[in-house]
């Protein structure tokens, strides 16, 4: 123990105003769907927080009814000024709500607090503001005349950032007339059903959002429907493999956003003490469960070791453990299956040679935790080095010239952001010219905001979300 | 060098030979000047958003009724106005004796600062007490002036029976590039000093980047200084969260390369308990743990002592009380 303890801070979970049962939202209303019901978990204490009733195939074709009929009878017809008003609203209450959200979300994803409230939860509402200012300016987005909406868009998001993710779905969506039926993932539906509350509040015409709690197969069954004009989804890449099988032939419009593993660049004359908070800030925001996560660490040969002593000395002093305690940096994994994964490529990076190096924070007895890991000594032939690990675990990599550099950071079948940290500003312009990412962040990492489009090259997906670009996801040009 | 007690800084400056990388800094103007220049970078955004992202811990109960009594006990209580006498520096010590006369578990400030010419007034006041004096010197707070006229500013503190000396630094100098003309300069007043302690004022202020703050600390404690001090308070902006971070990592790298610990002193600007703790979390967590403590950081503050006195109260009593309750020298 040390001589400054941080007394425990943590938010209340009576804020998160937790109901026992949750249920589908469709056309407007919650109703029973007739799927399996999941319990979803707290995964910082395994102890089940509510049951959730899901939908079944056939509820999938009744929320694309609904959806379509709002889609014929009151959306695609509504003037984008008009639009704009319900996704203002939209945009307020979430800010209302925001500390409800907050820590929903932290009980259900197992997040830390701090991230939700001050990065999940107001860049959600920053997603609805941004796209509520193009509702009436579409003509102007530079896509050609009086760009149309494509129809119902079926939208399957992941758990690792459950509201965030939604947003960045439902908010251009509807900024550009389409109407939606969403699914949220199996382990984190709460947020997207406390959203619906929101979509009534503020009177969202019937069937403009339709929400589907369920498994994988409600997903599948989303994207078979006849009637679906768009498919939007975020996850792993194995699953967007499927998607992209299933609607190949079909008039379907598809964007997909999937995995990474993202080279974080750093030079021998880069700022240091900043660089290492951007390592950290790249692969343990959010416990490394970011598909742009900064996973492998370049770094020059003349400073690796200086920057693995600075770097460890930090990592050290991230607190890892209950998600709704306000000091903590890294919560719990989201899930069990999610746990296993990564103790198994840690695994192979032991087996493999590389060094491993784990923070001596102490791990909470029960709860699905991971201790922040940095492997040293990594190869490019190593798995750690290749696979997607989806968590707190650092591959650190070493180069000699910018060249081998950029050789490097390519040198993967993804390609979604990277970063580079260096003081020379001709080099960030170049190496950003050469790197096969759709976001390179230089001198910083993980900043997100609605303007930017975000997206990837090659088995990261395509289509981007966000910004201008965005829209052309969601508009028939 | 003599055994640390509990009221002198245990630091040691230049005890020790310094590790050869840092020997052939100091050889002679041109290395210094590569040293300091080839000293890695700070990013504006990275820095301050670490800052700001520090700020946000939530410091409650034990924590800080700590964090409370800790920043007191680093408390240099300061006076440093034309218009000081005799009667306000005793009124001084009086308080940093007994912060809160009502609670005499309170513990006692680390110091009291004051101009040279009133340090004997202080030394006296606070004999046998445990608390030093700190005496600022060299021309403070614009140090333009010579040499010479500096290091008599010394020795009138050293002489007065101060226990340290807050020099500042030559930023003319500094900004103009004669980083070997600071160094010299800082060395001379460092050995003026004798056994007292020296802090050297950047005044960060007045140097305006984050590249400037980092060299400025390393060219202080490669010449010797025991505590690398932000500013003379008459200088805005003074003391900011991002600044203290800079010079925090200074002395924690410092560490790493030659095993001594040097301080760190904010100064100027911090009113309220809030900031205080947003220091000690950025000690504890940038610096480290050993740096908790007065030996090696201090609040160069006048106000803060009372805002600490109230808020100590709040936690006791568990209501606030107004500022009646607490003395105003």
């Amino acid at each position: 123990m040390g001589i400054f303890d941080y007394a425990p801070a943590p938010e209340s979970r009576a804020i998160a105003n937790l109901k026992p049962h949750y249920r589908p939202f469709i056309g407007g209303e919650f109703v029973d769907g007739s799927g399996e019901p999941l319990k979803t978990v707290n995964p910082a204490t395994e102890e089940v927080l509510a049951e959730v009733n899901t939908a079944s195939t056939a509820d999938v074709d009744t929320a694309v009814k609904a959806a379509r009929r709002a889609y014929d009878r009151v959306w695609s017809k509504m003037p984008g000024s008009e639009r704009a008003k319900y996704l203002f609203r939209i945009a307020r209450l979430i800010q209302e709500r925001s500390r409800e959200l907050a820590v929903l979300e932290s009980l259900d994803n197992g997040k830390p607090i701090k991230e939700s409230r001050d990065s999940d939860v107001p860049t959600a509402a920053a997603h609805f503001f941004y796209h509520a200012g193009w509702a009436d300016k579409l003509d102007y987005a530079g896509l050609g005349p009086n760009p149309k909406p494509l129809g119902v868009a079926g939208q399957i998001i992941p758990w690792n950032f459950p509201l965030l993710m939604l947003a960045w779905k439902i908010a251009p969506a509807l900024a550009t007339g389409n109407t939606v039926v969403l699914k949220p993932a199996e382990t984190t539906p709460l947020t997207a059903l406390v959203f619906a509350e929101i979509c009534q509040q503020a009177e969202l015409p019937p069937g403009v959002v339709n929400i589907l709690p369920g498994a994988g197969d409600i997903g599948a069954s989303l994207v078979e429907h006849a009637d679906v004009n768009k498919i939007a989804f975020t996850g792993s890449t194995d699953v967007g493999k499927l998607i992209q099988r299933q609607v190949a032939g079909t008039a379907k419009k598809l964007t997909l956003e999937l995995g990474g593993k993202a080279a974080n660049v750093v030079f021998e004359d880069a700022p240091l003490d900043q660089a290492v908070e951007g390592i950290v800030n790249g692969i343990f925001f959010n416990q490394g469960h970011v598909c742009c996560a900064g996973s492998r660490l370049l770094a020059q040969e003349s400073i690796v070791d200086e920057l693995l002593a600075k770097l460890r000395h930090r990592v050290s002093t991230l607190r890892m453990g209950d998600p709704l305690d306000k000091n903590t940096d890294i919560g719990a994994i989201n899930s069990a299956e999610q746990l296993a994964k990564i103790k198994g490529l840690v695994e192979s990076g032991e087996s493999e040679g590389a060094q491993r190096w784990t923070s001596p924070c102490p791990v909470p007895d029960k709860g699905f935790f991971f201790a922040p890991t940095v492997f040293s000594d990594v190869h490019q032939s190593m798995r750690i080095a290749r696979e997607e690990i989806f968590g707190p675990v650092l591959s650190v990599l070493t180069f000699r010239t910018p060249d081998e550099a950029v050789t490097k950071a390519n040198n993967t079948p993804y390609g979604l952001s990277a970063g580079i940290w260096t003081e020379k500003g001709s080099r960030i312009l170049w190496m950003a010219n050469q790197l096969r990412a759709g976001v390179v962040w230089a001198n910083t990492f993980n900043r997100f905001d609605p303007t930017a489009p975000f997206g990837g090259y090659q088995e990261s997906g395509f289509g981007r979300e966000g910004g201008r670009t965005g829209l052309e996801a969601y508009l028939d040009v | 060098m003599t055994a640390t007690t509990a009221t002198s800084p245990q630091t040691s400056a230049a005890e020790t030979p310094l590790p050869p990388a840092l020997q052939d800094a100091t050889r002679d103007d041109a290395s210094l000047r590569r040293f300091l220049r080839g000293l890695p970078g700070v990013d504006q955004v990275g820095v301050e958003q670490r800052a700001a992202g520090l700020a946000t811990r939530s410091i409650k109960k034990a924590a800080k009724l700590w964090a409370i009594d800790t920043a007191i006990s680093m408390v240099d209580l300061t006076t440093l106005e034309g218009a000081d006498t005799h009667g306000k520096v005793r009124a001084l010590a009086a308080k940093a004796k007994r912060p809160d006369p009502d609670r005499p578990d309170t513990p006692q400030v680390a110091a009291v600062c004051v101009y040279p010419d009133l340090a004997a007034t202080a030394v006296e006041a606070l004999e046998g007490t445990g608390i030093n004096v700190a005496s600022v010197a060299t021309g403070f707070p614009s140090g333009r002036t010579s040499l010479d006229i500096k290091l008599a500013d010394v020795k009138i503190a050293v002489d007065a029976g101060a226990a340290e000396v807050d020099m500042v630094i030559d930023r003319g100098a500094f900004l103009e590039g004669r980083y070997g003309q600071v160094f010299d300069e800082i060395k001379a007043i460092k050995a003026a000093c004798g056994p007292a302690h020296l802090k050297v004022i950047l005044e960060t202020g007045e140097l305006a980047t984050y590249d400037n703050v980092r060299r400025a600390s390393w060219l202080a404690l490669l010449a010797g200084g025991d505590f690398i001090k932000t500013s003379t308070g008459k200088v805005s902006p003074a003391a900011t969260l991002p600044v203290t971070h800079v010079m925090l990592q200074a002395v924690h790298d410092w560490h790493a390369q030659t095993g001594e610990l040097r301080g760190v002193k904010p100064a100027g600007g911090i009113r309220t308990t809030k900031d205080a703790v947003r220091y000690l979390v950025a000690v504890h967590e940038v610096a480290g743990e050993q740096w908790l403590t007065p030996h090696l950081f201090r609040f160069g503050a006048s106000s803060l002592l009372n805002d600490l006195l109230l808020q100590r109260r709040t936690q006791a009593d568990g209501h606030y009380s107004g500022p009646d309750y607490v003395t105003v020298d």
